[in-house]
């Protein structure tokens, strides 16, 4: 090794690598994204984990207790369903919703937070009052209003989900784009005759990554929540495919004699909301040093 | 009192105006753009022929164009009745504000719980930064955030309803009891509790960030090094200073709170607006829907008006052009 790549070694640190360690330190951050990784894993090869098939109806196994047996590890629900396959679909179901709404909300968020702060003036104005103005609606009422009046499928759920859910990431978005787009690099791109689509997709968009992806990932943890209180509410995910909103409604039903139908989808959604919400809180810390525990 | 205040008061007022505009536009829009259309409900329903449901159509007016019919709806919020229910022809707004009353004693106790409860939370976390404490705090805030509400007020009901039979499961009277108020602080705890619990959550997070700004300042180390106790420094000197932000958060948290009340209403039966909306949703009673809907909006317009204008009155700093 020469002297020259030994003496620049300590620059080669680079931003993410200080960013990773500082990530790791963060012990609620890395549970989060452990719990994450698991869920990911548990529902990407859900089709080969589950022991059962989720929809397969057993009248002659109905309500098996947990641990009863090595064939329903968490018994059967009122139509002898496997739980644990349930489960494990269900979870496919509320995390594709997840991540789908988590992209609806980012795309609209950061097109229109872009166009905002970039442009400025009549148009910046007009995005902002539309986004005040959807601001005073709240969530659950208008998610369920559209929810109610549209057949719901998976895709449809996600994207109503997104669409009502865009507002704060647009003003994150707006509020960076509007500072940095006057520094001089932004200038100096302008003056090599860059276009507008290049200067916001080539030199903004890299310098607002850091609070999108903390956005996108607590984005993930809001839509999980809304899917299942709409799915609770009949308007989600539709029976007989399983989610975890609609098998608490199912078990419901039965919770003065198996109250465990209702206690484990409600355990594994709040365990995934919170892996997703430490994951975000932690990368926040780890991108703004400053920032540190605040909030 | 500020000679500027009245101007700021009225300006602040006329820029609420597009908002309310706004609001409706899109309420309406969301509404009658939805596939199916207000009356898609009969068509599930054999009794009704197609010639029925023309009608209709043609009685509640849905056959005439958009802006005639958005101009017919809020000429008919400006004169008080908001339209009619579908089932019954009752004024939605008499409808709305029956179920009211039962809604703002859910929010208003509390939000008076959280903001005591999340307050101090929030001071104490601020004060003993990093402690035991403070991380037991934050993380049980965290953990509350992530439980979905209605589970949380299922396992209220199994455990508290269910299981001891301390308190009822939902309602807001026992049959026959209405108006006792004993009866009612039985049925309100439930719902009570899964409301406030979010609400100190989030609350407990702002208190302390908003703590935590104002007691690193110059001021507050002024104050210190002169020798004052640290309890006084805190709630004379940076109390007041830390509190401003948060009154803006109440208006800001306003839309939260009415979800969070819709939820707690469903699961407990409590006979308020939210469970009113969430039963015309199954009815698809589209005017009280859109009366409802209408209705929390023009209240968050209105809570942050009032939030806005209680900062200026409080807050010297606040400019007021």
């Amino acid at each position: 090794m020469t002297d020259a790549a030994i003496a620049t070694r300590p620059n080669n640190r680079s931003y993410a690598s200080l960013t990773l360690r500082r990530f790791l330190k963060h012990r609620m951050g890395v549970l989060g994204a452990v719990v994450v990784v698991l869920l990911c894993f548990s529902a990407l090869f859900a089709q080969f984990l589950a022991p059962h098939d989720p929809l397969l109806i057993n009248t002659s196994q109905r309500f098996l207790p947990l641990f009863a047996s090595w064939e329903f590890p968490l018994g059967t629900d009122d139509l002898g369903r496997d739980t644990l396959s349930r489960l494990l679909f269900g979870g496919q179901v509320s995390l594709m919703v997840g991540v789908v709404a988590m992209l609806a909300t980012m795309v609209t968020g950061t097109l229109v937070g872009l166009a905002a702060g970039y442009y400025g003036g009549v148009v910046d104005n007009l995005l902002m009052r539309l986004v005040d103005t959807l601001l005073c609606f709240p969530q659950v009422f208008l998610l369920l209003v559209i929810a109610a009046f549209v057949p719901p499928t998976i895709l449809s759920i996600s994207l109503i989900i997104g669409l009502t859910s865009w507002m704060e990431v647009s003003r994150i978005v707006r509020a960076q784009v509007s500072t940095i787009k006057e520094m001089d690099y932004v200038q100096a791109s302008r003056g090599y005759g860059a276009s507008n689509w290049r200067i916001m997709l080539v030199e903004l968009m890299p310098n607002i990554l850091a609070p999108v992806l903390v956005a996108a990932t607590l984005k993930v943890a809001t839509a999980v929540l809304m899917e299942t209180y709409i799915s609770f509410l009949g308007y989600g995910v539709q029976p007989p495919m399983a989610s975890w909103g609609n098998m608490l409604t199912n078990a419901q039903g039965y919770f003065d004699t198996v109250p465990f139908l209702a206690i484990l989808p409600g355990i594994l959604i709040t365990l995934t909301v919170m892996g997703f919400n430490f994951l975000g809180d932690g990368l926040r810390d780890a991108f703004d040093a400053r920032l540190k525990m605040d909030l | 009192m500020r000679s500027d205040l009245l101007g700021y008061v009225v300006r602040r007022i006329l820029h609420s105006i597009p908002l309310v505009f706004g609001v409706s536009v899109i309420g309406f829009g969301i509404m009658h753009l939805a596939p199916g259309g207000p009356l898609s409900v009969y068509t599930l329903n054999g009794s009704i022929t197609a010639a029925d449901i023309e009608r209709l159509r043609v009685s509640l007016g849905l056959d005439q164009p958009l802006h005639v019919q958005y101009f017919g709806w809020v000429k008919s919020m400006l004169e008080g009745s908001w339209g009619y229910t579908l089932f019954g022809g009752r004024p939605v707004l008499d409808v709305i504000l029956e179920r009211l009353p039962a809604t703002i004693l859910l929010m208003g106790t509390s939000t008076a719980l959280a903001v005591l409860i999340g307050t101090l939370l929030g001071v104490l976390g601020a004060v003993r930064r990093y402690s035991i404490f403070d991380y037991l705090a934050t993380t049980g805030a965290m953990l509350a955030l992530s439980f979905p509400t209605f589970w949380f007020g299922l396992m209220a009901i199994y455990i508290f309803a269910i299981e001891l039979r301390w308190l009822p499961s939902g309602g807001m009277y026992d049959f026959g009891e209405e108006g006792n108020v004993l009866n009612l602080l039985q049925h309100l705890i439930l719902p009570l509790l899964v409301l406030t619990l979010v609400l100190v959550a989030s609350w407990s997070r702002y208190a302390r960030s908003s703590f935590l700004e104002v007691i690193q300042q110059d001021y507050v180390r002024t104050a210190r090094s002169k020798g004052l106790s640290g309890s006084r420094v805190l709630w004379r000197h940076a109390f007041p200073n830390a509190v401003i932000p948060l009154i803006a958060l109440l208006g800001v948290q306003l839309p939260t709170l009415f979800s969070g009340a819709l939820v707690a209403e469903t699961i407990f039966s409590w006979p308020g607006m939210g469970r009113l909306f969430v039963d015309a949703l199954s009815m698809k009673e589209y005017s009280v829907l859109m009366g409802t809907v209408m209705f929390t909006a023009l209240l968050v317009i209105l809570g942050n008006l009032i939030a806005d204008i209680a900062i200026a009155l409080i807050d010297p700093r606040v400019k007021l052009s």
